[in-house]
């Protein structure tokens, strides 16, 4: 079973999401998600600024095996993108909830928070991928 | 559940991912695809392969047989355990296989054929024998190990100790029988190494010699990597049964003389020679950064193609690409990833061999 952090919120798509105290959300995706793409090699990201719905897809994480999209969790502004990840792509299999982040953004509405899957809600997610 | 190879609880037990290739659950890496690709690179590896199938073939008429049914010649062979690559044609001239063919004896060739095409190919041998009253036996019971790397034939020796017979005195593409191991100085990934055959009750005692020897476990992702940085082609994907040789960069593998050979294909080649061949298989290195792909489209001065193998080349650091384009002079070349046209350099594969950069 991989690493599920109780503190962070979660989409169907494998995207984790980190409430910050200034009011933005920190993106990236999931254990699960790095270790079902194998090796990666190549980030695309956001520009700042670019303000996207949810679900919209936003970023490419690429693997020697795979590309795989990314999503906006939810509604809002890209801030801040990582690009530590773009140079290292290798960050993302490394520490997927840490310094493998993917970007920032501001929520349009910050109660769309409380819409996302919590730790549990993932996990079963996860358990139902895997059968 | 899959076919599973004699090596597959030593690939479980060993914490492998395992994946289904061609009916088979093979595995794709035991960690680190990137990893175990720069093993065999700067090291030594070894990788499962016993999905492949090996058959063999005998009859007082046997090479005559194979001069009708491959578009390479083995009256070239005329050293024991001396092999060629070569494609067995359709009608069309299309690739029902690519194989290796192993000289052993007047009367006896070893082959080793794909394991996704497998049934296919026992079927067409078996179609075409008996006017040469050639016997086709698959060999069920023997599993393939394959070692490979700058370090791998002087592991391999550590491991197999006198088992290893003749195998140290082989020229490339050879093979000696030694007991009841057939070791051939062949492979994949543009390094040197072996590929050992092996009956199945022994494998799983082959495979732990070798990491003792360590000699370390590589799965079907690094030998993709490592088979496309050597610009060697797979099929089904830089060939199948629609496209000829000339079309898939295996000109080099048809042997045209001498002119009176008649085999399966001949007059399908001999016209699209004649005419023109249409297209070619290029090497393409990405000059942006990005991933090539199978079938991302390829644009050219000539017109459009098709990516038919892409991926990130570990050695290189960027991505890596067969193409297949329309004939002609290719001039400045962009490949479309995403809706987005990034600029890609066209390079005469191998792109890496024998761990060195052959494109800069």
């Amino acid at each position: 079973m991989s690493n599920v952090p109780a503190e962070l919120k979660y989409t169907k798509t494998h995207e984790w999401v980190r409430a910050e105290s200034d009011g933005t959300v920190t993106v990236g995706i999931t254990e699960h998600a790095q270790d079902l793409l194998g090796d990666m090699v190549f980030v695309e990201l956001p520009e700042v600024g670019r303000v996207l719905k949810s679900d919209q897809d936003c970023a490419v994480v690429e693997s020697v095996k795979a590309a795989s999209d990314v999503y906006a969790p939810l509604a809002g502004e890209i801030t801040a993108v990582n690009d530590a990840v773009v140079d290292s792509p290798e960050l993302v299999n490394k520490s997927p909830y840490g310094d493998g982040w993917l970007f920032r953004m501001k929520p349009a509405n910050a109660a769309d928070l409380a819409g996302l899957l919590d730790a549990a809600g993932y996990a079963a997610v996860v358990a139902e991928d895997s059968h | 559940m899959g076919n599973r190879t004699p090596l597959y609880e030593a690939h479980v037990a060993l914490g492998a991912k395992m994946v289904d290739f061609a009916g088979w659950d093979m595995p794709i890496h035991y960690g680190s695809q990137i990893e175990e690709h720069h093993q065999v690179r700067r090291d030594a590896g070894m990788f499962d392969v016993s999905h492949m199938c090996v058959v063999d073939l005998r009859g007082a008429r046997v090479s005559d047989f194979l001069r009708y049914l491959l578009a390479n010649d083995v009256a070239r062979l005329t050293v024991a355990g001396k092999a060629i690559y070569s494609c067995m044609l359709n009608e069309r001239g299309g690739v029902i296989d690519d194989l290796i063919v192993y000289y052993m004896e007047p009367v006896w060739f070893r082959m080793v054929v794909n394991a996704g095409t497998r049934n296919k190919d026992i079927a067409w041998l078996r179609r075409h024998a008996p006017s040469f009253g050639v016997e086709v036996d698959v060999q069920e019971e023997l599993a393939m190990i394959a070692v490979q790397g700058p370090n791998a034939r002087a592991k391999a020796q550590a491991a197999l100790g006198t088992r290893i017979g003749a195998a140290p005195q082989l020229p490339r593409f050879a093979a000696v029988e030694s007991g009841s191991l057939f070791i051939a100085r062949t492979g994949y990934t543009g390094e040197d190494g072996y590929e050992i055959m092996v009956p199945a009750e022994h494998a799983e005692e082959l495979w732990n010699d070798l990491y003792a020897q360590e000699v370390k476990p590589c799965g079907l992702g690094a030998r993709d990597t490592l088979r496309l940085e050597a610009g060697m082609n797979l099929y089904g994907q830089d060939m199948d049964e629609d496209t000829t040789p000339l079309v898939s960069g295996l000109a080099w593998t048809v042997a045209w003389e001498p002119q009176g050979r008649d085999f399966i294909g001949r007059p399908v080649l001999e016209a699209q020679r004649a005419a023109g061949v249409p297209q070619q298989l290029i090497g393409l290195v990405l000059e942006d950064k990005g991933v090539l792909r199978s079938h991302q489209q390829v644009y050219t001065a000539q017109g459009v193609g098709e990516i038919t193998s892409g991926t990130f080349s570990p050695s290189l650091g960027r991505a890596v690409a067969l193409a297949r384009v329309p004939a002609g002079e290719v001039g400045e070349c962009e490949v479309d990833i995403r809706g987005k046209r990034l600029k890609a350099r066209v390079v005469k594969p191998p792109f890496v061999r024998n761990g060195q950069s052959c494109i800069d």
